[in-house]
């Protein structure tokens, strides 16, 4: 039998999987050795937090799967995570951008599920909490540098937020997922981490000489109910082709 | 290091000092490119604690730190090889000093 909040679990995490997945790209590929270790250490932070929640998602939804048959035996429509954090690796302005955007709502959502009804979401809420910190002054240190540097990496940041500017919305909305378990005294709605994350993101966007996020004309939906964009199956292609060609296959 | 970077690629090169415990010294762990301190703090955290190697971090900009250079090391080093009487156990304590 299934929580009514494991729908929520398993949202955050993919959102975390999927985004410690483009992460770990960055290494070899950042501006700097330094940096690469930078954003592949968030990106395992990230990898740890899902391995904690599919741990515990494999008792919430009944069927008693491992993290492992999450993350490589199941195939898109089933992963649930935001557009936002699928979408292809680009410069390294909006690399810093999303990760700004990202940070700063685990920052927030993870500290209200710190105090959730189900003690083991919680115990991972409040370590994922501090680890968030880290992450969102990691994006913001790099924020004011290149919002405030360069003619160049301020033109990049300005083109960083246009391209993220879609999948903003999507983040704080109140899907099925979310408003079960919230129902169930378990969740918390995005609706209302919205404007803390935002003040953070625009306080800093601000302090780097950037615009806030420009309005878009669509907008992506429906991460949370398995819908995603072209980018995830190349991403969980080159995710799950290892573990589906040696099934059972260990190093 | 001045706030305002240079245009270049190369970010300048920093020390790393690192306290693994409270009542310990920092030592020197090794050293690292960063833009700035702030981000040089931020690089030393992920490069040399990875495995709680620490409570306390310094950086220190390597073009701050004045080192003596080898080709001078006989003429630093060597007078101090023949001074015996500069090692406490140089000295016979009397008897009678018990609490020396």
């Amino acid at each position: 039998m299934s929580e009514a909040h494991a729908p929520l679990v398993a949202a955050l995490a993919d959102d975390a999987l999927i985004y410690a997945q483009r992460l770990g790209e960055w290494i070899s590929r950042a501006p700097q050795i330094e940096e690469d270790m930078a954003l592949g250490n968030i990106g395992l932070d990230l990898l740890g937090r899902a391995r904690s929640l599919y741990g515990l998602l494999g008792s919430l939804d009944g069927t008693g799967r491992g993290e492992d048959d999450y993350a490589y035996w199941r195939d898109e429509r089933e992963f649930r995570h935001v557009h936002l954090v699928e979408q292809p690796r680009h410069d390294f302005g909006l690399e810093i951008v999303r990760l700004l955007l990202v940070a700063s709502l685990d920052v927030e959502r993870y500290a209200a599920l710190a105090s959730s009804a189900d003690v083991e979401l919680a115990g991972v809420a409040s370590k994922a909490v501090t680890e968030s910190r880290y992450h969102r002054d990691h994006a913001r240190l790099w924020t004011l540098r290149l919002g405030d540097g360069t003619s160049e990496s301020h033109d990049r940041m300005v083109s960083a937020l246009e391209r993220v500017a879609p999948y903003v919305d999507e983040l704080f909305e109140d899907t099925a997922v979310e408003v079960a378990a919230a129902d169930a005294g378990v969740g918390v709605l995005p609706s209302t981490l919205k404007s803390a994350v935002m003040r953070f993101v625009e306080d800093v966007l601000a302090e780097a000489t950037l615009d806030g996020v420009p309005s878009s004309r669509w907008r992506s939906r429906g991460g949370r109910e398995g819908l995603h964009s072209e980018a995830c199956g190349y991403l969980l292609a080159e995710m799950q082709h290892l573990a589906r060609s040696h099934p059972g296959a260990t190093w | 290091m001045s706030a305002s970077a240079p245009e270049s690629d190369a970010w300048p090169l920093w020390e790393v000092f690192v306290r693994a415990k409270r009542g310990l010294s920092h030592t020197h762990v090794g050293s690292l490119h960063a833009p700035d301190a702030a981000l040089a703090l931020h690089n030393a955290r992920d490069l040399y604690t990875r495995r709680q190697e620490g409570v306390s971090i310094w950086v220190v900009p390597a073009s701050a730190i004045t080192a003596s250079s080898p080709e001078e090391r006989d003429a630093f080093f060597d007078p101090a090889a023949d001074k015996v009487y500069r090692h406490p156990t140089f000295y016979e304590v009397p008897e009678d000093v018990e609490y020396l």
